[in-house]
């Protein structure tokens, strides 16, 4: 047992009864998948493979793209199963398939094994064990190293277990072009440093819920003044990253002038939350619109990414010099 | 087991036994598929 789940006091209230003794619907199968994460991750997956240079026949493109997507799904079920204890103390998961008893504990476990073992199956046999290598490390980095390790020990889980979610554009590129360059370790560091402030400005608002269950979020454990700080910090950090692919001449104009200005609206988002304290009776309005804008952000940002190299293979710009 | 639980179970059985059904189709498509463009490598 992790040590925040061993940690987390469980009133009456949240005691859920035993698992029923009828099966599991295929439903609550896809549900411990997170399907909503996993469209960020079948997104980003697909504009690394868009926007590396060459081609791949679309049906190995799709499958790519699927085993990404079922690794994504394979950890997040293990995910699910690891942290039932925590999920059931808080009240954004308590309905979730564990903990609310409709599912075996056991079920959850298998299921995330066999998809996330299957998923680099495919990804070796009919892409490249390249990419199939790096499938297996986002899985083992999210379901082993954030989920298990890192997440009930240190307020910095967020910035290391970030990696996890950074990997899809990076595998969906190597499942192009076969090699690691410059512009799909790029696309991990975007995402690696794009990851704290979105996380943390969600972290502010569901602080509570956080606290309840004793995970160590960096609000939880360092304060809000230091959290504020430090999405300030990432964001600050994340601007030359995300606008690095144009300085290095890997995309053209197009996409570099969508990263500034979406940096610079990720800044003018992020200095009000850095710089300002809670009041009384404080609906936290900041804190939720940078968390919204940061998922659009990635969306554009990646799409102007695919734009761009569309655009270059059309002749229409002159492409970076990696297209 | 009771006869509505009986025939739940027997419902959800019947719903996954269809998507697992449905599962092993796709796979089998699209393994035919990509050996298909593996082999016109």
């Amino acid at each position: 047992m992790n040590t925040a789940a061993s940690t987390a006091t469980t009133s009456p209230a949240q005691i859920k009864p035993a698992p029923s003794s009828q099966p599991a619907e295929w439903r609550d199968f896809f549900t411990l998948t997170k399907p909503r994460v996993m469209t960020l991750v079948i997104f980003t997956a697909i504009c690394g493979l868009l926007a590396a240079p060459g081609t791949i026949h679309p049906v190995l493109g799709f499958t790519a793209v699927l085993a990404i997507a079922m690794g994504a799904g394979g950890s997040a079920a293990l995910n699910h199963w690891w942290e039932a204890d925590l999920d059931a103390g808080m009240k954004r998961t308590a309905n979730r398939p564990l903990p609310s008893g409709r599912m075996r504990r056991e079920d959850a476990r298998d299921f995330g094994i066999f998809l996330s073992a299957t998923s680099v199956a495919i990804m070796g046999v009919a892409i490249g064990w390249l990419a199939a290598l790096m499938l297996a490390a986002a899985i083992v980095y999210y379901a082993v190293i954030y989920t298990m390790w890192l997440k009930p020990r240190t307020p910095q889980n967020i910035v290391i277990g970030g990696g996890s979610g950074a990997f899809p554009p990076l595998i969906g590129w190597i499942a192009v072009t076969g090699e690691i360059t410059a512009m799909p370790m790029l696309l991990f560091a975007i995402i690696f440093m794009w990851t704290p402030p979105h996380f943390w400005a969600l972290a502010l608002f569901m602080k509570s819920d956080y606290a309840k269950v004793g995970i160590p979020m960096l609000p939880v454990v360092a304060g809000e003044g230091a959290t504020r700080r430090q999405i300030l910090a990432y964001t600050v950090l994340l601007a030359p990253v995300a606008v690095a692919p144009w300085l290095i001449g890997g995309t053209s104009w197009v996409y570099g002038s969508v990263a500034v200005a979406l940096s610079v609206l990720f800044l003018a988002l992020a200095i009000p939350v850095g710089l300002r304290e809670r009041r009384d009776e404080d609906n936290m309005r900041e804190e939720k619109m940078l968390f919204k804008f940061s998922i659009y952000y990635l969306f554009v940002l990646f799409g102007a990414l695919v734009v761009d190299r569309v655009l270059a293979a059309q002749g229409l710009i002159s492409a970076g010099m990696f297209a | 087991m009771t006869p509505e639980e009986e025939a739940e179970f027997k419902r959800r059985q019947k719903g996954r036994n269809i998507v697992v059904g449905g599962l092993l189709l796709f796979f089998a498509a699209l393994f035919y598929a990509i050996t298909v463009v593996r082999m016109g490598d």
